[in-house]
């Protein structure tokens, strides 16, 4: 089987391109990596057609040899249509975090930060019952700090409504 | 023509339900009596079709009446339609559940009406990978499930489910590329597709190169089957969906990832190039997945850590490649769906009826919902392995056949999963302990919601019969609204009741169980019945 260089190479770049903006933490770089991926493995499964050849169209006097192999160009076109659709979904899913948290990255996850806080001895049973059943239980830390481990920091106020769109 | 040749239509009927039921949108009731309707048609017609290949080898349903390996095939053997079996109960159990809980929660006309169209797609895409008799088939399965799981899992799109979304989407989407790569690879390579004709092939190339297809294969599964060191993103993304689709995730998803791992291993690969390698790493899966799931607090990720640790029994048996180890894991997988997803149903109820999921705020429910505790413990006792139950039944396969097998490292294997099985009692029991069996107000954070409805200390029951939102606090906004919102509704009851059941039946018909699945293993490490349904007879001997 013979390949086209060019071909490698564009593809080569892209999937180190794309590789390196899925490692990012903004959410629309990480999209583009994504798409990126996404058109180099279309080039790999193109490469592995072989070299461009005649349009598939059954002629009996043509060898088989001079047709190019359709089958590979059916795979692009049905991934072409996944990744379509995966990338418009995470088109919204971006927007609907950005209106959320105004926020174009990927945020922790609070309870694993709970789960790693937590004490490395847990005293199993009911050892020692709670007094208090309050919602707001001793045991708990303070509200200061408890608004950072919740990722969430003093909330800051909302520009006004005309200067939103420099964002 | 044999009744096998039916089994596309576990695709097809799901996707009508869906059309149907996406025209239906604004007809919640019309749509959910479709969807209940074609899952129900559906799984009769597959428990048809198990009924037909249960003594039988595999059937090729040649799509299109191309020949294979130049057409699109779909293999009906008795692992794929067992499977088509359970994963539509499943998900039938589910759907009932989940629209018992649409019901109660008064969600008509909301955007919550896409659930059924996508949960349809859902089931299509599973029963489409599971019948997929070419690599690319399986790829489109594969698509088909996880864009509809995407939809699911960010359904109302809050907060915590959008960070948990583009986690899932990110990965999923990296691990169907790396499949899509050795697809490309694999095609490169031999010419060829179709499953059967691969099999043929790919043992004639070059070590290095198949060394390298059989790896990113096992990549690309083993991210969607969440095996460690690829299974960080399960825990963070499930627990935070929907309960009825937390359900269906852990209980279906996964086991299309072990599917593909077990197809690859016995018709792709069935040299033992990578079988130490597949044991240490099942090991891992099972001793790590486990010791997440001790220091969670929250009922939920508790239960998604222990679905990572239990793929690792999965993986165990492929790891063996002996017709015991992989007749074990067969049964496993299909007790496992089953189980999980039933413990993933109850959680969501202890949810409903407690105010919340973490095991700090809970307490006393054994007093409060008797059933409800009966509805933890079987499931809890069967997922951790005490006998009688069906998990102790496929343990005991899988450690037999460690046994029998009597490599060190089987024998590493068979330790690693005993003490991962009285971890997940460890946790099980401490879920038991805490949140049904010690008083409510022995809790170091009660839900107010669980308050509210508790026993005050002089033992008067002050509201027990607690059915709507108008007698909880109204500043507790699960349960405010105009509606009266039954807290337990039946309908969720008795799907949950009714999967419940279902893992206690796979206890009492455990012997036919086993043996079918002893005969597929055999059929599959075997080979050739399947190659010769596809490429007709004597397509196998040179």
């Amino acid at each position: 089987m013979s390949v086209n260089l060019t071909l490698l190479l564009v593809m080569g770049v892209l999937y180190a391109v794309g590789i390196y903006l899925l490692l990012e933490r903004s959410l629309t770089r990480i999209l583009l990596g994504l798409m990126l991926l996404a058109n180099a493995t279309n080039l790999l499964l193109l490469t592995t057609g072989g070299y461009a050849g005649l349009a598939p169209i059954f002629n009996k006097d043509m060898p088989a040899s001079a047709y190019n192999d359709p089958l590979p160009q059916a795979f692009i076109l049905t991934s072409i249509v996944i990744s379509f659709a995966v990338t418009a979904f995470m088109l919204s899913l971006i927007y609907r975090a950005w209106l959320l948290s105004r926020a174009d990255h990927i945020s922790v996850d609070l309870e694993d930060l709970r789960v790693a806080q937590q004490d490395l001895y847990d005293d199993e049973e009911d050892s020692e019952i709670a007094i208090e059943v309050s919602d707001f239980h001793e045991n708990l830390q303070p509200l200061g700090k408890r608004e950072t481990i919740r990722g969430m920091g003093p909330r800051r106020p909302r520009p006004p409504h005309g200067k939103e769109g420099k964002g | 023509m044999n009744v096998a040749h039916l089994a596309p239509l576990a695709v097809v009927l799901p996707f009508l339900g869906a059309a149907l039921a996406f025209v239906l949108i604004k007809h919640p009731r019309a749509q959910r009596r479709v969807s209940l309707g074609t899952l129900t048609i559906t799984l009769a017609l597959e428990a048809w079709v198990l009924a037909s290949v249960w003594t039988t080898g595999p059937v090729a349903v040649k799509l299109g009446g191309w020949e294979p390996p130049f057409g699109i095939v779909m293999v009906v053997d008795q692992f794929s339609s067992l499977l088509l079996v359970i994963s539509s109960a499943v998900s039938l159990a589910v759907l009932a559940y989940a629209t018992g809980q649409g019901a109660a929660d008064g969600e008509e006309g909301g955007p919550v009406s896409i659930f059924h169209p996508t949960y349809l797609i859902l089931v299509a895409g599973v029963s489409n990978a599971f019948l997929a008799g070419d690599l690319f088939n399986l790829y489109v399965g594969f698509e088909i499930l996880l864009t509809a799981s995407y939809v699911l899992m960010t359904l109302g799109g809050t907060g915590s489910r959008i960070r948990a979304g583009i986690t899932y989407v990110v990965v999923s989407v990296v691990s169907s590329l790396l499949f899509l790569i050795a697809i490309a690879m694999v095609y490169g390579a031999t010419g060829t597709v179709t499953l059967a004709d691969l099999a043929l092939k790919l043992g004639e190339l070059d070590p290095g190169t198949q060394n390298v297809l059989h790896i990113l294969l096992l990549v690309a599964f083993g991210i969607k089957a969440a095996v460690f060191p690829l299974s960080f993103w399960l825990p963070d993304s499930y627990p935070t969906a929907p309960a009825p689709v937390t359900a269906v995730f852990a209980g279906l998803l996964t086991k299309v990832g072990v599917y593909a791992i077990i197809r690859t291993e016995t018709l792709l690969f069935p040299s033992e190039r990578f079988n130490t390698l597949l044991l240490v790493v099942a090991l891992l899966t099972m001793i790590v997945g486990i010791l997440g799931a001790v220091a969670q607090t929250d009922i939920k990720r508790m239960l998604s850590f222990t679905l990572v640790s239990h793929i690792g029994y999965m993986i165990f048996g492929v790891g063996l490649a002996s017709v015991l180890g992989l007749a074990a894991t067969i049964f496993y997988v299909i007790h496992h769906i089953t189980i999980q997803t039933s413990l993933f149903m109850v959680a969501g109820l202890v949810e409903r009826r407690g105010g919340n999921s973490s095991i700090a705020r809970l307490g006393g429910l054994a007093k409060l919902s008797p059933i409800l505790a009966v509805l933890y413990f079987i499931p809890a006792m069967n997922l951790s392995g005490i006998p009688p139950f069906s998990g102790f039944l496929g343990k005991l396969g899988l450690l037999q056949a460690g046994v029998a097998d009597g490599s060190a490292m089987a024998y590493v294997l068979v330790v690693g999963a005993v003490v991962a099985s009285l971890l997940t009692l460890l946790v099980m029991a401490r879920v038991w302990n805490r949140v049904f069996w010690r008083s409510t107000f022995d809790a170091e954070n009660p839900d107010p919601v669980l308050l509210a409805t508790a026993p005050d200390a002089s033992g008067v029951r002050t509201m027990r019969a607690l059915r709507s939102s108008k007698h909880v606090d109204a500043t507790e906004g699960r349960f405010s609204g105009e509606n009266e919102i039954p807290i337990l509704p039946n309908m969720m009851l008795y799907s949950t009741a009714g999967l419940v059941v279902l893992g206690l039946a796979m206890t009492v018909f455990a012997g036919p169980l086993f043996d079918l699945s002893q005969h597929a293993a055999a059929g599959m490490l075997d080979r050739m019945p399947y190659i010769e349904a596809v490429l007709g007879a004597g397509a196998g001997t040179p």
